[in-house]
């Protein structure tokens, strides 16, 4: 994990910029009203980079359990923080935003409605959930990568045994999460007056009117089982992480177009409905999205020797 | 405007105490990443084991400064949006673009590289290797050039027009902002001056492997690089640094009459070498500025504008007005604040005739809003006096960075040449030098980012956003308790930085980390 742990924190780094680049609004609104939960998260990111490089270095004045301690604060803290950061996108946050604000005497335009700053989210039942779903899956995923990248019987027979506990605990936190949201409520925009109103079991109704999304979300979900139940019973078979890996990118894929797609609320407010972010009222201009489109084709090729040098590196 | 004051400085220090920690990490990853790559260059070149070994030792120092740098970076990122939210909302549409660009094409780049040159050793043939560690050094010094672009650009925003309709400012030129001169001198500047810490490091600890008596050979050959990596670099950022001064006095005249400590100018002004600036001087108040200063004679106004007799206008003309400039006769301070009001204003009266539906007044509105944005910003300002940054920080901050820079040319100059003529290793005195100015070469960094910083404040992007206008709306106290998280967490991780640091140096060359092998 040491070897890797870069490519993570740039992955989390470019996210914070792609975020910046296209949804300011979000990212002025969210990150500067929310402000524990985003400062817990970044704590728990900082100490983990730190940690995987100085923790079996000569001279860690610390010691080892230190910095032990720290990867343990960043592996359970982040999946819950960050769970309880995006089920924010279907379950919403107390926010209102005024641009008309600039001109006044507080010229802030997003202000946070509550004195909690986002750490109210971790009180709202559905945000833990999609957190202990997120930390559940996490381990599922570092199980079935132990089991992938490490040639040894007792590791694999002990990654196993997690997959099985913390698969059972994926998956009931999962499935509640996912039936408490199509039928829960949200917030529509009227894609001609730009009006927002709320729609009894819209991501149900969304599950519906976009197949091709729900067709991910399926063979998303269908991946993150079958390389977790394959894993499980064939005890030879070492592949599940590609399968589940990319399933999860899918499934999270989906769930995300599904918050923001069909004039849906992607952050919706619930203390000013108005005042919801959806991706009309809230994206980057058309100059700016252009440009990152063009950036973007810059992945594949960064993918490709990513690749190319991860196969060079781990073939001998 | 009603923003708490001390909201604003709580927000200004937590952004400078995580910047400045940051800054102690990432010119060190610049300028040894630099050294450690033609070391390399030079085992590939000639096959000589040495330079192999000695490659891989400041390899690991690297190692040990780049994962704190990274994990410090990523601090100021989310800081953007947690502590200046209104400056996210205004101009992220201009200036997420650079980040996200920076994680996409260089600090992958990085990321992937990095771990080649440390655990590639053996499994990768050594062209691709020494191809892997060049890549390293270009990722990191290509990250440090979007966010440097991205900087240059809070300094003179280019490529961009405000929408009225979305109330933010957006891209219109993305070239004009990636290919700013401002933004190439900057890059080149900040990147090249980083050489000099990267060089005083080297040739640092190299001394005090001969203090002690030992890697006799590793030292008086690293010796031999760094001087001279750091002798280019400081040359270099002579150069960049003069194009920046001259820069600063066409489109940041407040920023370069800090430097300068310069309250009334005139024709023919001279650079102020050493000086004692008065302590309770304010704008106008008719008293002396400086307790004593040495000057070249005439040297500010060929900086400022490369004619010994041209006009260079000082803090009180700023504010005053009325001195000449290519465009005419300049505003008063007075004047820009009326004309910031009066965008101010017409946007307010925008979104009512939006709203109103009314074309005619929505046309009167923007109108007006496009003859007065220039100015958007002093609109929010309640004094003239506002538009004055810290001169005395920035005044002495200015000083320590050339007066050191200058030190260290002279000092790596006689070292190499010293070196090269191979007394250095009995020259003790000397030694102790090079070690003793490891942490001037950080003050020169720090140094010369304070100049840039507090010389660009009260704002956050020039004419057009004041930090007054760019906060998060958060409260105080949440700002005090996460400034102290900040300090306490970030100084632990660097005593932990140093510690091992200190351990591995002490170890030398000869030993085998237990990871990097």
């Amino acid at each position: 994990m040491g070897k890797k742990w870069e490519i993570t924190f740039t992955t989390l780094v470019t996210f914070g910029g792609a975020f910046f680049a296209s949804f300011p609004l979000f990212y002025s609104t969210s990150f500067g009203g929310a402000y524990w939960v985003w400062i817990l998260l970044l704590l728990t990111f900082v100490i983990q980079a730190v940690s995987f490089e100085y923790i079996y270095k000569q001279g860690n004045l610390y010691g080892q359990r230190t910095f032990k301690s720290f990867l343990f604060i960043n592996g359970t803290l982040a999946p819950v923080l960050i769970g309880a950061a995006v089920s924010t996108f279907f379950y919403g946050a107390e926010f209102a935003v005024n641009k008309d604000n600039l001109t006044g005497v507080m010229p802030i335009i997003s202000s946070w409605q509550n004195c909690w700053h986002g750490l109210e989210a971790v009180a709202v039942v559905e945000n833990v959930v999609l957190g202990l779903a997120i930390f559940f899956l996490a381990r599922c995923l570092a199980a079935l990568y132990f089991i992938n990248n490490i040639d040894n019987t007792s590791i694999a027979t002990k990654a196993r045994k997690q997959l099985l506990i913390n698969g059972i605990g994926f998956l009931i936190a999962f499935l509640y999460y996912l039936v408490r949201l199509l039928l829960k409520s949200g917030w529509r925009e009227d894609a001609v007056t730009g009006l927002i109103s709320q729609e009894h079991c819209l991501y149900w109704h969304n599950l519906l009117q976009l197949p091709y999304v729900t067709a991910i979300f399926l063979v998303g979900v269908v991946l993150v089982l079958y390389g977790f139940i394959r894993t499980y019973f064939a005890s030879r078979w070492r592949k599940g992480i590609w399968f589940a890996g990319i399933g999860t990118v899918f499934t999270v894929l989906a769930l995300l177009l599904f918050a923001g797609f069909n004039h849906t609320a992607y952050y919706p407010s619930i203390t000013d409905m108005q005042s919801s972010l959806t991706t009309a009222n809230s994206s980057s201009s058309l100059f700016t999205l252009k440009a990152m489109s063009v950036v973007s084709l810059f992945i594949p090729f960064v993918l490709a020797y990513i690749w190319y040098v991860w196969r060079k590196m781990d073939k001998k | 405007m009603n923003v708490d004051v001390s909201l604003i400085d709580w927000s200004r220090a937590q952004f400078a105490l995580t910047a400045m920690y940051h800054w102690l990490f990432v010119p060190l990853t610049l300028g040894l990443g630099v050294i450690m790559a033609v070391m390399e260059s030079l085992y590939y070149k000639t096959g000589n084991e040495k330079w192999k070994r000695t490659a891989k030792f400041w390899m690991k120092l690297f190692g040990v400064n780049f994962a704190i740098g990274v994990a410090t970076g990523i601090i100021l990122e989310f800081e953007f949006g947690t502590n200046w939210s209104n400056y996210s909302w205004f101009v992220g549409d201009i200036f997420g673009a650079p980040l996200a660009i920076e994680g996409i094409i260089a600090f992958f780049m990085e990321a992937t590289f990095i771990a080649v040159m440390f655990f590639g050793w053996k499994k990768v043939s050594k062209g691709f290797h020494l191809a892997s560690t060049w890549l390293t050094v270009f990722g990191a010094t290509i990250s440090a050039l979007w966010i440097l672009i991205a900087n240059a650009w809070m300094q003179n925003p280019v490529g961009m027009e405000f929408n009225p309709d979305t109330v933010r400012n957006e891209m219109n030129d993305f070239w004009a902002l990636a290919l700013s001169p401002i933004a190439i001198n900057k890059f080149l500047h900040t990147v090249i001056s980083s050489w000099l810490v990267g060089a005083a490091f080297v040739v640092g600890i190299s001394s005090w492997f001969l203090l002690k008596k030992r890697e006799k050979e590793f030292s008086i050959d690293s010796i031999k690089i760094a001087a001279i990596v750091g002798t280019i670099g400081i040359v270099l950022s002579v150069i960049t640094g003069d194009s920046s001064a001259h820069q600063v006095a066409q489109k940041q005249p407040m920023k370069l009459a800090a430097m300068e400590g310069l309250y009334d100018g005139g024709n023919g002004v001279g650079l102020v070498a050493v000086g004692l600036l008065s302590c309770d001087k304010e704008p106008n108040d008719g008293k002396d500025p400086d307790i004593f200063n040495i000057t070249f004679p005439k040297m500010l106004s060929f900086l400022a504008n490369r004619d010994i007799d041209s006009y260079v206008p000082g803090i009180n003309d700023i504010i005053n007005g009325g001195y000449p400039t290519e465009k005419g006769v300049a505003l008063s301070t007075q004047e820009k604040m009326d004309r910031g009001k009066l965008a101010i204003a017409a946007l307010a009266d925008f979104s009512k005739a939006k709203k109103a539906k009314d074309s005619t007044a929505l046309y009167d509105a923007k109108q007006r809003l496009d003859e007065n944005f220039k100015y958007f910003g002093y609109g929010y300002f309640k004094a003239p006096e506002d538009a004055v940054p810290n001169v005395s920080l920035v005044f002495y901050s200015f000083r320590i960075m050339v007066i050191l820079a200058a030190y260290f040319l002279l000092l790596f100059i006689v070292v190499w040449i010293i070196n090269h003529k191979k007394k250095f290793e009995n020259m003790k005195w000397l030694q102790w030098v090079c070690l003793l100015s490891i942490p001037l070469a950080y003050i020169t960094s720090q140094a010369g980012w304070i100049v840039a910083e507090v010389g660009r404040q009260p704002w956050a992007i020039q004419d057009i956003l004041p930090v007054m206008a760019a906060v998060s709306d958060i409260s105080v106290a949440s700002v005090k308790t996460t400034f102290f998280i900040f300090l306490v967490l970030l100084t632990v991780l660097f005593v932990a930085e140093l510690s091992i640091m200190i351990k591995q140096i002490k170890l030398g060359p000869e030993a085998e980390d237990t990871l990097h092998g």
